[in-house]
């Protein structure tokens, strides 16, 4: 059965004028959900775990996890310090849906990250935002002095004897700092390089703490299980996958623009619809789904897929963070391909080998196919970096740099062939 | 001689308010540097001395970190910065066209400024306005959307007399008001 996205109605950027307001966001029903949870004795930490947990709310950082389930990992309190880091690094590119939060409606991702920490029993929280987004930093920091201003955030709130504090910090330029361990490093005031796991942040986080780690839109959701039930929240989109979810539509479509409709919202229909179509009539070529780092899928490939975690699977990708970059018959692969690994390379902080080193002959060896100065063997020379690339490294940022590589270079094989036949005539 | 730099008394209130947030006085070294940054128009090292002063840790340590960082500025630049992004969507879209449209304007390449000090020009990666393509940044504050050579010919022109563009803030499109 196929969504039915025509009739729904926005819930976590809804159309209401002015929504970043506090007053106006308290007129629709602002903060209710964690007056009840911290004020009512039906909830308790472990219920509201429970509640987030059953709706299965998965991570929109771009690793699809239980957000429930992860809170669930959090060590029982010590009377020590306990963390929640909220990710708004947003850099993977084809990724621009948190900042729309923060700029439409700051107060329910707010509400949703003073829920989980009530439900974690957390003490502080920080958000954590890219630098550039300088623009929204500050439209963070109003609404966090006017939530503080109104006792939402701070010292016995709702005259519970829930506390709890929650500051605005920012990056400076590193997508690695996305990676919730090299986050967590650049919070506590260093160079951005990723951990090793374990021990996981649950364990030792932030000051060696125990520190959560979510993502902005998944906090966002968390204010509508509370108020509406995680069956409410199941029943939206699909059921592995369920809940609204901002699409970020960018490349080569007529309407651009980030959508929330809900999840599994077949990729056609997104495209040709809901954006508009492709842009000067031309026709699809190519789709990376979710964030540059899922792997390309070829139009036809598109057939009857929808945007969720299982139907893309089969299709050969993944979900991401349903940052999709759509491109037309002109586009050169081989450039794009070139192009996504000059950002790999850019962007490895260097620790490891494989990734420091693959992602630079990576990107060396393709700026030579792009040249037309490259040999088939090359393209078995990108396969072999991509496969020792792979899975040997602290983090993810070496598979998210190796999976457009090989897929990339074997979905459009014949076009990476052409480029490089010159030479192999010149040889033979 | 090597210029010093000191931080006003309100830079220093500022500071304070940083090291507030935190339970330790490392973590206040990125956002002092950036306050280092908005007031002197760079971290170059003296810059990196006074941030480690103030704070009390190690210069190697603030060295570590301002270099770690794309958007510190390690040396003197531009009065402007133009950023334009130039990864996967931007590309797409014609960022790079814009790029040298802008190298060729003003005379120099990305990573060089103008010998008047106005413009810098940097190539940079996705900016998270994927949907805006192709776009660029103007010296780490306001985005520019949807670019053109006329809108940059427009922006150019009031950056000369010392106008920044405003914020642009783009929509979310309803879906409601398109008939689909
Ligand atoms: C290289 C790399 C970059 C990442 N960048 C981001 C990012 O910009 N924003 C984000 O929320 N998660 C990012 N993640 C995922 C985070 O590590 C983490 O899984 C996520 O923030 C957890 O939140 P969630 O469970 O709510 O999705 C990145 C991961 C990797 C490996
Ligand atoms: S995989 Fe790459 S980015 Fe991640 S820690 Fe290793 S070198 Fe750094
Ligand atoms: S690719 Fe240019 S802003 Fe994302």
């Amino acid at each position: 059965m196929a969504v039915d996205w025509k009739s729904y109605k926005p819930v976590i950027i809804p159309d209401i004028p002015n929504l970043q307001e506090l007053d106006v966001y308290l007129k629709n029903d602002g903060y209710t959900a964690l007056k009840k949870v911290v004020t009512g004795s039906d909830w308790t930490p472990e219920s509201v775990v429970n509640e987030v947990k059953a709706a299965n709310i998965r991570g929109r950082g771009g690793a699809g996890f239980n957000a429930g389930l992860k809170w669930s990992f959090m060590p029982k309190p010590d009377g020590g310090p306990r963390y929640l880091a909220c990710n708004g690094d947003e850099s993977e590119p084809g990724t621009f849906k948190d900042r729309k939060i923060f700029e439409y409606n700051p107060h329910l991702f707010i509400e949703g990250a003073l829920i989980a920490a009530y439900a974690m029993q957390v003490s502080t929280i920080y958000v954590y935002i890219r630098g550039e987004y300088y623009s929204w930093i500050k439209m963070m920091e109003k609404a966090l002095k006017d939530a503080y201003d109104r006792g939402f955030i701070g010292k016995k709130i709702f005259g519970s004897d829930f506390s709890v504090d929650f500051h605005v910090t920012s990056g400076a330029g590193a997508y690695i700092c996305g990676e919730e361990t090299s986050m967590l490093e650049s919070l506590e005031g260093k160079r951005g390089y990723p951990r090793v796991k374990p021990p996981f942040p649950a364990q030792k986080g932030l000051w060696g703490r125990p520190t959560t780690i979510n993502n902005i839109e998944t906090l966002a959701n968390v204010p509508l299980v509370i108020n509406k039930g995680a069956d409410w929240f199941k029943g939206i989109g699909v059921e592995t996958h369920p809940g609204p979810v901002l699409y970020g539509i960018s490349g080569h479509v007529n309407r651009p623009g980030v959508y929330e409709l809900p999840s599994g919202v077949p990729v056609f229909d997104l495209i040709n619809e809901v954006a508009g179509g492709m842009r000067n009539g031309k026709k699809l070529k190519a789709l990376i789904p979710g964030g540059s780092s899922t792997p390309v899928l070829r139009a036809d490939q598109l057939e009857g897929v929808s945007m969720d975690a299982d139907s893309l699977r089969e299709a050969g990708s993944m979900m991401g963070t349903a940052g999709m970059i759509v491109m037309d018959e002109d586009t050169d692969m081989v450039d794009m391909l070139w192009r996504i690994s000059h950002f790999y390379h850019h962007e490895s902080c260097g620790q490891c080998t494989p990734c420091r080193e693959g992602t630079g002959w990576a990107e060396k060896i393709l700026l030579k196919i792009k040249n037309g100065n490259g040999e088939i063997r090359d393209l078995d020379l990108l396969h072999t970096v991509a496969n020792q690339m792979e899975g040997r490294t602290i983090c993810a940022l070496a598979d998210a740099a190796a999976w457009p590589i090989r897929n990339t270079i074997n979905r459009f094989r014949d076009e990476f062939d052409a480029r490089c036949k010159k030479s192999v005539h010149a040889v033979a | 001689m090597e210029q010093t730099y000191t931080f006003t008394s309100e830079d220093l209130q500022e500071i304070e308010t940083i090291k507030a947030k935190f339970p330790a006085v490392m973590p206040a070294t990125l956002p002092v540097l950036w306050v280092a940054q908005r007031r002197f128009g760079h971290v170059e090292p003296a810059v990196q001395r006074l941030v480690a002063d103030t704070l009390g840790l190690p210069e190697a340590h603030v060295h570590g970190v301002a270099t770690f960082y794309t958007q510190y500025y390690k040396e003197k630049k531009g009065k402007y910065v133009l950023d334009v992004c130039t990864t996967t969507s931007c590309q797409l879209c014609g960022g790079y066209e814009m790029l040298h449209y802008l190298e060729d304007k003003l005379g120099i390449k990305a990573g060089e400024t103008t010998e008047d000090g106005m413009f810098s020009i940097q190539s940079v990666e996705c900016l998270g306005a994927c949907g805006y393509a192709p776009m660029m940044q103007i010296t780490n504050d306001v985005y520019v959307n949807n670019l053109t050579e006329e809108k940059l010919d427009d922006v150019i022109e009031s950056l000369k007399s010392g106008k920044m563009p405003e914020f642009e803030s783009v929509g979310m499109p309803l879906l409601e008001k398109r008939n689909i």
